[in-house]
């Protein structure tokens, strides 16, 4: 058993109580059926993005838009849980500055982030894992940590609610604190939180987080997912989202289009960047660039390959970046440099994002070094193509060629073909033929 | 219609400031010489709220379709359209937030909403003796994309030299490097020259490479513009010019926080505690409009001029208190407003330290409420909640208003 060891972050005031877990009665406030009831926060109901969809592309931008109402939400109750000391530590005090170079990646030191925990056993090689109760997950979250409930309304307006009871019966999704941030206004979405669902991409959850992009309405608010495997540190499905005012590198890495899907979603891979990833945008409406990306999203859990997500540019924009670091460092093929940093390449690191604990590596901070690290992420350009391949053939592109002139010509190769394929790809690390288990030690 | 019609009093007074500030810089007879360029072009002050368009040339009218009135004060972003490249937009973004020129090719939408490609190159003008951003100027040049558009690969492959350009969109990284990397495959490849005379798919083109003389073009507008505007701010004293001679001040915010600020549509102020008497340094137009103040009159200044004789003393000295110590405070206090009727208000104000990248406290927000107003209708958030969303939206502008050193 190949055995690594690894910090997670605490993202939830109770997670450290993870050891003294299973209490009679709880006291703590929490989502449980012990604390849940009289419970009540606020209910965002989101417009619904087809009705909506004409004044979006129709109206053109008069100025610069106002903050707009989920921002406000956000960034209040953000504020409201700051002030009232909820977060381990104030990462506006934490210096950060962008790295001088082509892509302008953002270097902050947080020595505050990481926290030192007793090992716990925690898989790394298995993107499908079931939800194990007995884990911290977010129904032990204490409510103060929970700012608003937020789900896909069925108007094309906003709806409201200030004090909307948590009602355990209708599956609801929550936006929470993350008491280690990253960032100023760094939460936690949490689709439909009392189902317990495990970390993995299905359809209907990825389409609640890119409707929180596009009603944020602000390029600057990108939501974030890591798969298993792929350092999500919870396996209770859930989405990152913060505010940082400038383009991540990986938003500004030049593309090259693959191809065109029939329902009109654009893929391109990235050209010139130390992740290689594909980017998703375009469709004939969000839900279809949004089943598009889940589909390629359960496509590489089936495959057991671990990803990362970003969604970009308010929901327009959807990258998915398959990587092999935590196979890489189990097998001890990391380089000892970039492994003494201790940054762990979750999406936010890979989107040009670093958070570094030790003051050298801030101060000597370069795009050399980013580069570097997040290079060992990076699937093999050969790799990357295989997994392109899985990826074409379940979204139903397979062999595509280049559109002319605004026809989509697909070739679909026989299914014999293409379960042969994937079968030899399936579960096999990059190195050899054979599904290594093991484990991490937190 | 005209705007001001469609529009409410605030905007009207926003026009009216616009018009004044435009004017002080450059003179009155500013517009008369700009009139008499060929170009095309617009011209945008980001210390306005929406960075909005305060010139815009009888070219840029033409090409669009749109009259005078329905162009001034809107953002740039009123041209584009669905199909507008997003990376050419961020790049666009990018520019404004780092006070730096960019050339880019943009599809544009006229009045009638029918597209256009155009080379869209813009620049930032300081003010020569304060090193601020006083205006962006943008010209933008049709091009026809005779030279180089989307397309024709006859082989599929990643071989990258056969890359096709306009396949490829540009990143949004320094333009130079970006180039450097596909200047070359332009120059060797013998591309066929596509002349498409057809409008209707130029929507759909990945890009449109303007020619050299197009580019040229651009560069010899841009610096006709500049000429006058530096000529016509030579008379008034307020020189500007196309390099920032000097340093911005210290007290000088950047235009990208200020347009970010600008998004922030309560009351509000920022002040410097690191500068003595802690002058204001930023006042949003909510501000003005409820204190009854110009701009120009409470810049600079301590915000003391809003207390009165019948201010309590023992709630000044309290936010004194929670300033020196750094923490945040919410007080209810009575201000006097310099509104036609003189008024008294009661102010719900609350004032916080706010960090820049640095870690350290570089500013107080304070936020006010007018207690009368703080209306709970059921919709809408709490009025604490809004209040808030201030500070945090203040404090997101401020610690990313750090630039990229050039």
């Amino acid at each position: 058993m190949l055995k690594i060891k690894r910090v997670p972050t605490v993202v939830s005031n109770y997670q450290k109580d993870e050891a003294a877990d299973e209490s009679v009665g709880c006291g703590r406030n929490c989502l449980g059926a012990c604390c849940i009831n009289g419970a009540r926060l606020p209910l965002y109901a989101c417009k619904n993005l087809e009705k909506s969809r004409e004044k979006i592309v129709v109206s053109h931008e008069a100025e610069e838009p106002p903050v707009a109402f989920l921002e406000s939400l956000v960034l209040g109750e953000w504020e409201d849980r700051f002030q009232r000391g909820l977060f381990r530590y104030d990462v506006t005090a934490c210096e950060t500055k962008v790295i001088p170079g082509k892509y302008g990646f953002v270097a902050q030191l947080n020595e505050g982030r990481h926290l030192k925990k007793r090992p716990t056993e925690f898989r790394v090689d298995k993107v499908l894992q079931s939800f194990d109760g007995s884990k911290f997950n977010f129904t032990k979250v204490g409510q103060e940590e929970l700012l608003f409930q937020f789900e896909a309304g069925e108007d094309g307006q906003v709806q409201f609610f200030p004090c909307m009871p948590l009602d355990p019966e209708n599956s609801f999704s929550v936006v929470a604190i993350n008491v280690s941030p990253i960032e100023y206004g760094h939460v936690l979405l949490i689709p439909r939180v009392l189902d317990c669902l495990p970390q993995r991409i299905d359809h209907k959850s990825l389409l609640l987080a890119v409707h929180m992009a596009a009603e944020a309405a602000n390029p600057y608010f990108r939501l974030g997912y890591n798969s298993l495997g792929a350092f999500a540190t919870i396996n209770h499905l859930h989405f990152q989202a913060y505010y940082l005012a400038m383009p991540f590198p990986l938003e500004r890495a030049p593309t090259k289009k693959m191809i065109t899907t029939v329902s009109g979603v654009k893929i391109s891979e990235l050209l010139n960047y130390p992740v290689r990833s594909l980017l998703f945008e375009g469709g004939s409406s969000m839900q279809d660039l949004s089943d598009t990306v889940s589909d390629a999203c359960v496509c590489l859990q089936n495959n057991n390959i671990p990803f990362n997500i970003l969604i970009a540019d308010c929901g327009r924009q959807i990258f998915v970046m398959p990587q092999c670091y935590a196979e890489k460092q189990a097998l001890g093929e990391v380089s000892p440099e970039v492994l003494e940093t201790q940054v762990n390449p979750a999406v936010w690191e890979i989107s040009g994002h670093m958070v570094l604990k030790r003051k050298e590596d801030y101060e000597g901070a370069s795009e050399e070094n980013a580069w570097r690290l997040l290079a060992e992420a990076s699937l093999s350009e050969e790799r990357f193509k295989e997994v392109n391949t899985l990826i074409f053939e379940a979204i139903g592109c397979s062999d595509q060629e280049e559109d002319l002139e605004g026809t989509i010509v697909h070739q679909q190769i026989p299914n014999g073909g293409v379960n042969q394929k994937s079968n030899r790809i399936h579960g096999g690390p990059i190195t050899n033929g054979t599904a290594s288990e093991c484990i991490v030690l937190q | 219609m005209s705007l001001a019609e469609e529009s409410s009093d605030s905007v009207f007074t926003e026009k009216e400031e616009e018009e004044e500030s435009f004017n002080r810089r450059y003179t009155l007879w500013i517009k008369e010489a700009l009139d008499e360029l060929p170009h095309n072009f617009t011209i945008t002050d980001p210390f306005l709220s929406g960075h909005p368009i305060v010139f815009a040339s009888l070219g840029f009218l033409k090409m669009t379709g749109y009259s005078r009135a329905e162009v001034i004060g809107r953002n740039g972003k009123f041209f584009q359209g669905p199909k507008t490249n997003r990376r050419s937009i961020m790049e666009i973004r990018e520019a404004i937030r780092e006070e730096r020129s960019v050339q880019v090719s943009l599809l544009n939408y006229r009045k009638s909403g029918s597209p256009f490609w155009m080379l869209f190159h813009m620049i930032p003008v300081f003010g020569r003796d304060d090193g601020k951003v006083i205006n962006f100027v943008a010209v933008q040049v049709p091009i026809s994309g005779r030279d180089h558009h989307h397309r024709k690969l006859t082989s599929v492959g990643d071989d990258v030299s056969s890359l096709d350009h306009s396949e490829l969109v540009f990143g949004s990284c320094r333009r130079e490097v970006c180039f450097g990397n596909f200047v070359q495959h332009q120059d060797h490849r013998a591309l066929p020259v596509e002349c498409d005379d057809d409008e209707q798919g130029l929507e759909d083109w990945e890009y449109c490479e303007a020619s050299e003389s197009e580019k040229l073009r651009a560069a010899e507008a841009i610096n006709n513009v500049l000429s006058v505007l530096t000529r016509y701010s030579e008379l008034s004293g307020r020189l500007v010019c196309g390099k920032r001679c000097c340093l911005r001040g210290v007290d000088c915010l950047s235009s990208s926080l200020v347009i970010s600020l600008g998004r922030i549509k309560q009351s509000f102020v920022l002040t410097n505690p690191c500068i003595p008497d802690m002058p204001i340094i930023y006042a949003s137009d909510a501000f003005l409009t409820l204190t009854g103040y110009k701009r120009h009159e409470v810049l600079g200044q301590n915000c003391r001029f809003l207390s009165g004789v019948d201010t309590d003393s023992s709630v000044l000295y309290e936010m004194k208190e929670c300033i020196l110590k750094g923490q945040s405070c919410t007080v209810q206090i009575l201000n006097y407003s310099n509104r036609k009727d003189k008024s008294t208000f009661w102010n719900l104000l609350h004032i916080s330290p706010v960090r820049n990248a640095s870690g350290k406290t570089a500013y107080f927000v304070g936020v006010q409420v007018e207690a009368s107003c703080r209306n709970t209708e059921s919709k809408e958030l709490r009025p604490e909640t809004k209040q808030l969303s201030v500070v945090g939206a203040v404090r997101v502008a401020v610690r990313s208003s750090f630039m990229v050193t050039c």
